[in-house]
């Protein structure tokens, strides 16, 4: 079987030097179609796992909320045939490196989390629409449960780096699973609403968002990874004038556009309408979300 | 250096590899040059704007993927205003794929596209997922005959019909389109097909049924082109399942004068690039000049005598 990393060779990815470039992509375009090698993965609880690669320079342009499309070994007997979508949880500019935390929660992601230190790893990117800021705002709250945290990373060191000050609401099962509290506190308030103790219920989300309203603590509102608390805010956001950001995943193929597999219904002025998570989002305005 | 440049009718393109219908658009430039590819191929355009099937559009299956993406479109005037300047910044010829459930406004819309930036005109008379009558013409030779015909009389530009291969006798269909007036034949669209989904119960698909593609459906595709090859005289566009530069060489040997690449730009979006190169450097290895020396040198196949063949070596 040949060894060449690309679509001349669709069962395996091969050896071969970092960051290289797949035949046909250009130094001038977006985005690129790469080798990247795995540098670090590891477990964070016993369903997450922190994958660390290295990262070209066009990787390390990505913005916060974008994504990288990523072709996974296969975790059994058969192959994948679709990359699977990860959004960016850290870029580590210092180093070049590229960071995805994910759960493990399909064939996809069960091949993903077989990939070692110094394994190849092929790698589309960075893809879609991310996260905006606008420097008028003084502080935003951040809403996240489980994994979607992640994707909220990124946008909290951000808004940091641009002097707005973050509350970032971390949802869980339970303790161990808030994600990256460490990194969130680095950048911001951390308020941890737990299923164990009652606290992430969204009577209880609720009062804290309000409360952040009242402290004028909430001049935008960004959510990933709950479709309740996707609601609550969209509700909260529409009451109180908070302009709102999600981001949003879809079975996905392309990841370009042209295929228009991962669209999802929107709603704009009562009407509904189809958009595409890879080019449309995966981030989209909030009170034109639908929920699922 | 290779001549990969081929004819198909009155067109040369500058080497036989494009993307199939609805797997391509310029957003492909965001990480490819498109310059590269030996032909653009559009998302199949219907009159009016279709928002498409019901998610879920696709799932992963042995081999390739199933999808039922019901052709969404932002309709004939979007295209003409908005899609086409934008395909017409990128030198390849502009191959423009339509569909219509019916036979009248087929023909109206092989009219309404035969403008100035369109190159060839591809008629989808077979997406899986239509009845035989109401869209999916290519599964029998008297409605593709009379589809082929309808929209041949109204066009100057070259025109091709893409097949279904879930028609009884696709070489018998193949026939019919040439008789039609079909410039050259795309064999072939999407095998019909479902996938279950153990947890419920229920299709994988939203629409239901979806199209098989990708390398699993290749062989079958390949016997396909092959068959075609010998029922008619215009060419063949291979589509189905090629992966790699040496899958375009079977599809070219098997009769084909160009192919169409659509499961692997999903995989890959350099696929394409990736199988002109390999197409070239096996032509460089093989010491063969020019790529369309390849269509129909497929060996004839004569059987041998059993008992001759099981004294030959192993190759």
């Amino acid at each position: 079987m040949s060894t060449e990393p690309f679509a001349s060779a669709p069962f395996i990815v091969g050896t071969s030097v970092p960051n290289t470039s797949a035949p046909g992509s250009n130094p001038d375009l977006p985005v690129e179609e790469t080798l990247t090698k795995v540098i670090a993965h590891t477990w964070v609880n016993d369903e997450y796992k922190h994958l660390v690669l290295t990262a070209s320079a066009k990787s390390l342009a990505a913005q916060p909320g974008q994504f990288f499309n990523v072709l996974c070994p296969s975790p059994d007997e058969g192959a994948l045939w679709f990359r699977r979508p990860q959004s960016i949880y850290r870029l580590d500019h210092a180093n070049q490196r590229l960071e995805f935390l994910y759960k493990i929660a399909g064939r996809g992601t069960r091949g993903m989390a077989t990939l070692e230190p110094g394994d190849d790893c092929n790698i589309v990117g960075p893809l879609g629409i991310g996260f905006r800021l606008d420097p008028k705002w003084k502080n935003i709250v951040v809403l996240g449960r489980g994994v979607g945290l992640a994707t909220m990373a990124p946008i909290s060191q951000a808004a940091a780096a641009l002097g707005i000050r973050v509350t970032a609401i971390l949802s869980a099962r339970r303790p161990d699973l808030a994600l990256a509290a460490d990194l969130f506190e680095q950048v911001g308030t951390v308020i941890k609403v737990l299923d164990t103790d009652g606290s992430s219920d969204a009577a209880n989300v609720e009062k804290i968002l309000l409360r952040l309203i009242g402290e004028k603590k909430a001049d935008a509102f960004f959510t990933c990874g709950s479709n309740r608390l996707l609601q609550l805010m969209k509700r909260l956001g529409k009451q109180h004038n908070i302009p709102g950001q999600a981001a949003i995943e879809q079975i996905m193929a392309c990841g370009l556009g042209p295929c228009y597999i991962c669209v999802r219904t929107f709603e704009v002025a009562g009407k509904k309408e189809l958009r595409r998570v890879c080019v449309e989002g995966p981030v989209f305005d909030l009170q034109e979300c639908l929920g699922w | 250096m290779v001549d990969l440049s081929v004819k198909i009718g009155s067109v040369t393109l500058p080497n036989p590899v494009m993307p199939a219908s609805g797997t391509f658009s310029t957003e492909f430039g965001k990480a490819i040059d498109l310059n590269r590819l030996g032909a653009m191929v559009t998302k199949t355009v219907s009159r009016n704007y279709r928002p498409g099937n019901p998610p879920p559009r696709v799932s992963e299956i042995e081999a390739g993927m199933i999808n039922s993406i019901g052709l969404p479109t932002k309709g004939l005037q979007y295209f003409l205003d908005v899609q086409l300047p934008d395909y017409k910044q990128y030198t390849p010829p502009l191959v423009c794929s339509i569909t219509s459930e019916n036979i009248d406004d087929f023909e109206a819309m092989a009219r309404d596209v035969s403008v100035p930036g369109v190159d060839i005109i591809e008629l989808n008379i077979s997406c899986p997922t239509r009845e035989p009558g109401g869209g999916n013409f290519a599964l029998n030779e008297e409605h593709t005959y009379a589809v082929v015909k309808r929209c041949r009389a109204v066009s100057d530009k070259p025109m091709w019909a893409k097949l279904s291969p879930n028609a009884g006798d696709v070489s018998a269909v193949a026939e019919a389109a040439e008789k039609g007036g079909a410039d050259a034949i795309t064999v072939s669209n999407t095998l019909l097909g479902l996938r279950i989904n153990l947890d419920n119960f229920k299709s994988r698909i939203g629409n239901g049924y979806g199209g098989i593609s990708g390398p699993g459906v290749k062989a079958i595709v390949l016997r396909m082109v092959h068959q075609c090859s010998r029922f008619v005289s215009i060419p063949i566009i291979g589509c189905g399942g090629i992966m790699r530069g040496e899958d375009a060489v079977e599809y070219l040997l098997a009769g084909a004068s160009a192919v169409q690449v659509g499961y692997a730009n999903f995989r890959s979006p350099t696929a394409m690039v990736a199988i002109i190169d390999g197409l070239a450097k096996w032509c460089e290895g093989r010491g063969i000049s020019r790529v369309s020396d390849l269509t129909g040198a497929m060996v004839d196949h004569k059987p041998r005598d059993v008992y001759e063949a099981g004294m030959m070596g192993i190759s």
